[in-house]
């Protein structure tokens, strides 16, 4: 593969800067503001607490309400507050993902709630929302398996990429993979694509982007760890 | 979620376990099998395009209607398509009428994503006027039975409904005049039709175009979308998770099944 530097000067598997700060959220019981590349988000964290309506709660878990949403102010031009069709898919997919992790058989007949905003919009706001909002579960306490840690891989003006920006993920070929993986476990909880790759370049993508996943998992236990020092060693 | 049809959903899936300890799937079929599939082309006289799909047990319904609109401010020249996918009370005792649930807005968005990025339509020759007018094609799809796998059921008749629609004529004023059609069909691509394959992991093992025992049994679903020897897009459904391999191993099997389920679609013995 060519090592051509990126337009931003990146190199193909180079990660977009990325600052997490835990619990900058009063009235939340977890909440993270992370800042990746221009991507901005901030993911609170309520719960467990009681469902309502209470038919909609489950006896045998609680339910995970994720909400991905798009701040008006986000994209160049005004996007609309309604949610839309993609809103909507991105909330259940990355709730679906979120549910994985966190221990939700503990606390039958009730809801987390899992809010995440974007503030500013560069591509990957899906991947940063999630990544996000499994801090602000780690920090808001819940019991986990794991955490859920995020990146988008691709192709973009025929070179394969990490961490795509919208510009180039406006290029005419470019291929758009999203994925989230359970760490440490490194079981894949979130998989979305959407190109025209064959097999062989699939496979790339996908190894690429575990790998750039492990770098997120790092900077997101770094974190946890700097705001709760642990004594005694970590058993992973 | 609760509901009234829970505890038969639990004895389902139970069956489905049970039968897969002995590595069988309940109607017999190979794990990486379709059920039979039937395509029925214009079934619907008010749409531009429709058709009739059975999945096994599955059906679905889809008609595709052309109008005339402006186009988006970023593609000028293009036309645009649009995918709709409804479930309601018709569909089974799971599903509830009422605003579109989280679920059929998935299922919608992934059959929209695997025609859309296969490039099947040429969205250039729908331009009427660049920047004024082009052709707008709605593809809505109706579930009337549901047992399972209704993301592939919901392509193969999009696709079915899209190979099968006409486009309407328009008078001086780019105005759909309706009933009457030109002899022109929609500009696509024979090689590139796209095909979905669905999965279902229950307990490590993966079970191709799974029923609706077989999708409550497990607890992640995989769908993959290919065009001849690619991927076209792949989407993880449910909450459960799925190792690198699997998936790699998944592609490979939905390669494998394309050219079946292409010439099913496109009427090809």
């Amino acid at each position: 593969m060519s090592e051509e530097k990126r337009h931003d000067g990146r190199k193909p598997n180079d990660l977009r800067p990325i600052e997490i700060k835990l619990g900058v959220n009063k009235n939340a019981d977890g909440s993270c503001l992370l800042t990746w590349g221009k991507n901005v988000v901030l993911a609170t964290v309520h719960g467990p607490k009681q469902m309502f309506p209470k038919h909609l709660s489950n006896p045998s878990k609680a339910v995970i309400d994720y909400k991905y949403r798009m701040a008006c102010i986000s994209t160049p031009e005004r996007k609309s507050p309604v949610p839309g069709k993609r809103d909507k898919e991105i909330s259940l997919v990355s709730g679906n993902a979120l549910e994985s992790a966190i221990m939700v058989e503990q606390f039958p007949n009730t809801v987390i709630e899992i809010n995440t905003l974007i503030f500013t919009a560069d591509a990957g706001t899906r991947v940063a929302a999630l990544t996000a909002a499994s801090l602000a579960a780690a920090d808001a306490g819940l019991p986990m398996k794991g955490l859920i840690s995020s990146v988008a891989g691709g192709r973009s003006n025929k070179q394969l990429v990490l961490d795509l920006d919208k510009q180039e993920e406006d290029a005419p070929d470019a291929v758009d993979l999203a994925c989230a993986m359970l760490m440490p476990q490194k079981e894949i909880a979130l998989l979305q694509m959407d190109g025209f790759v064959d097999i062989k370049e699939t496979k790339e993508i996908l190894k690429n982007t575990v790998k750039g996943i492990e770098t997120v998992y790092d900077m997101q236990k770094k974190a946890l760890i700097e705001k709760y020092p642990l004594e005694g060693e970590i058993n992973e | 979620m609760s509901n009234d049809n829970e505890t038969m959903n639990l004895l389902a899936a139970q069956k489905v376990k049970e039968s897969l300890k002995s590595s069988k799937r309940l109607d017999n079929r190979d794990f990486n099998d379709f059920r039979e599939i039937t395509i029925e082309k214009g079934v619907i006289s008010s749409a531009d395009g429709s058709a009739k799909v059975k999945l096994g047990d599955t059906e679905v319904i889809v008609g595709v209607k052309i109008n005339v609109g402006e186009p988006y401010p970023d593609s000028p020249d293009e036309g645009s398509m649009m995918f709709n996918l409804e479930l309601s009370a018709i569909s089974g005792p799971d599903f509830y009428t009422g605003p579109p649930s989280l679920e059929s807005v998935e299922y919608g968005r992934v059959a929209d994503r695997a025609i859309r990025s296969s490039e099947c339509i040429d969205m250039k020759k729908l331009s009427i006027i660049s920047g004024e007018k082009m052709y707008m094609i709605f593809i809505d799809c109706y579930v009337t039975n549901a047992d399972g796998n209704l993301i592939d059921a919901a392509t193969i008749a999009g696709m079915a409904a899209l190979l099968d629609a006409k486009i309407p004529k328009i008078d001086e004023n780019n105005k759909i005049i309706y009933g009457e059609y030109t002899d022109q069909k929609l500009p696509i691509d024979m090689k590139k039709i796209p095909v979905s394959v669905s999965f279902e992991n229950i307990d490590g093992q993966t079970l191709l175009d799974p029923t609706a025992g077989e999708e409550f049994a497990g607890d992640t679903r995989f769908s993959v979308a290919v065009c001849d020897k690619n991927i076209i897009s792949f989407q993880k459904g449910k909450t459960g998770t799925l190792s690198l391999d699997q998936i790699n191993e998944m592609c490979e099997i939905a390669i494998s099944k394309y050219d079946q389920i292409k010439k099913k679609i496109c009427d090809l013995k």
